[in-house]
């Protein structure tokens, strides 16, 4: 015997308590590689760059260190006491551990140990969106009354391959509560996944394979136009209804041209779009690109965010701006301080801090 | 390997986790549950907030092994805020422009790899300029 379902948008991700975002943080490493420098090195300096400049992890930083950071500044704007988070998800491609947890590191790290969930989330582009979706329902259950969800990456690019001039480092910590709590409520997502082949990277690999520029129509902008259409669709809004949209940017020209198809401004993308200035964050890319939005938005604003993970699928979600985000903005470090805050090195550096030279 | 020494350690290096004395209220760093001020028992978990200032510090070219990948690095001692020194490196800072009396706060970040790449990560506090 099957039961009613009682949502009344059967396909939307929406769950029974209304769920929203308490406290959030960014974090961008301080090392930035202009992709004139690769270029110069591998191009003679010819051809169009797909952004201006990527961001580096220096020597120490993985993705724990940078998932802490972020972790710390989402603690400081939700003034929760750690313990009481019943779960610490970290979505990246590249935790540093093959297998040993990122996400028990953070947690102990922010003092949320031991009565807490806690693991990583895999999806190449979209984990961090999936843990906030996960997230959402272990709040929204009620099975627990907050849960942070982190999208982190230190994206891997070939030497000389197209993606080495985007592949950047940063990434977005959430921490979810009662809507009634929230500095912006999540009315819902939806999630569009099917098999395409656009992007991976096998077991013991160094660096990703791509299917050049099948990346493209039937990835990329397949999924993110489904999803963003659906959610709209099935939330009765239109590109019009929002004040600021964000999407996953792996340069800069599809988050633009999709966002173009969607109907929806440059203005409307312009906080968020920070792929030209730090890279393509990957897990970290519509996270950050959300948490630089929330660091300008005013009360009453409404956001749509839709991700991209390879292989493939989109995560899209209706966020709506509460009047609790004009006091607990300033609370921590903002996005655009951490771009601010710039050290520009060149190619040799750069192949040094990546860990690209064999030194035995 | 030293996998006992880094696990017992890890809430004083990740978060800069020491004790604060019910007797005299001081606060102390590194974790000794003995004050180092009044002598009394001293047990109570205290959070620094991670901010400090540089009281001195140097410049390391020749590193010890498994520090040595990072070379050149400077290494400062902090006055914390709360009172104690720690040493500690510092970092996403440029080594000539590091002075005494220079504001720092904490951040965790890669110490090394214990033993080899094959070996535990160990995660650690460090400083930066604020």
């Amino acid at each position: 015997m099957t039961t009613p379902n009682p949502n009344p948008s059967p396909t939307l991700l929406k769950p029974a308590k209304p769920v929203g975002i308490i406290g959030y943080g960014a974090y961008v490493p301080r090392y930035r590689l202009p992709a004139r420098e690769v270029a110069r090195v591998w191009t003679g300096g010819k051809g169009g760059l797909p952004i201006k400049e990527k961001a580096v992890p220096g020597l120490d930083e993985d993705v724990i260190t940078m998932s802490i950071e972020a972790a710390r500044n989402a603690m400081k704007r939700a003034q929760i006491d750690p313990t009481e988070l019943r779960a610490v998800w970290v979505g990246s491609e590249s935790h540093p551990y093959a297998v040993k947890p990122t996400s028990t590191v953070v947690a102990e790290a922010i003092g949320a140990v031991p009565n807490t969930q806690a693991a990583d989330w895999e999806f190449a582009c979209k984990a961090g969106t999936e843990a906030m979706v996960a997230a959402m329902g272990l709040v929204g259950s009620g099975m627990g009354h907050y849960a942070m969800a982190i999208g982190m990456d230190t994206a891997q690019g070939k030497p000389g391959d197209a993606l080495e001039y985007t592949a950047g480092a940063g990434g977005g910590a959430y921490i979810l509560g009662p809507a009634e709590e929230s500095l912006a409520v999540i009315n819902a997502s939806y999630s569009y996944v099917t098999d395409t082949p656009d992007f991976w990277r096998r077991e013991y690999q160094k660096y990703p394979e791509h299917g050049m520029r099948f990346t493209g129509e039937p990835a990329y902008f397949k999924h993110v136009s489904e999803a963003a259409t659906h959610l709209m669709e099935a939330s009765g809004t239109t590109a019009k209804d929002y004040k600021w949209a964000v999407f996953h940017q792996p340069n800069t020209k599809f988050p633009q041209r999709v966002a173009g198809q969607l109907g929806f401004s440059k203005e409307q993308i312009e906080p968020g779009l920070l792929v030209p200035v730090i890279g393509n964050t990957y897990a970290g890319a519509a996270m950050i690109g959300l948490t630089a939005t929330l660091d300008i938005a005013q009360p009453g604003d409404r956001i749509l965010v839709v991700s991209f993970g390879s292989g493939a699928g989109s995560d899209a979600f209706d966020i709506v701006v509460t009047d609790k985000v004009t006091e607990r903005a300033g609370l921590a470090t903002k996005t655009q301080e951490y771009i601010a805050r710039r050290a520009e090195i060149d190619y040799a550096t750069y192949v040094r801090y990546r860990g690209k030279l064999a030194m035995k | 390997m030293e996998i006992p020494r880094h696990w017992r350690l890890k809430k004083q290096r990740y978060g800069l986790v020491g004790e604060v004395c019910p007797h005299c209220d001081a606060k102390i760093f590194p974790p000794r549950d003995v004050c180092p001020n009044c002598g009394d028992e001293a047990k109570e978990l205290y959070t620094f907030s991670g901010k400090g200032e540089v009281y001195s510090y140097t410049t390391i070219y020749e590193a010890p092994a498994g520090y040595d990948t990072n070379a050149p690095y400077t290494v400062a001692i902090v006055k914390l805020e709360e009172g104690p020194m720690v040493t500690a490196q510092l970092t996403d800072v440029d080594n000539d422009r590091v002075e005494i009396g220079m504001p720092v706060e904490m951040v965790t970040r890669k110490m090394r790899n214990d033993g080899d790449e094959r070996g535990l990560i160990v995660y650690g506090y460090k400083f930066r300029p604020r």
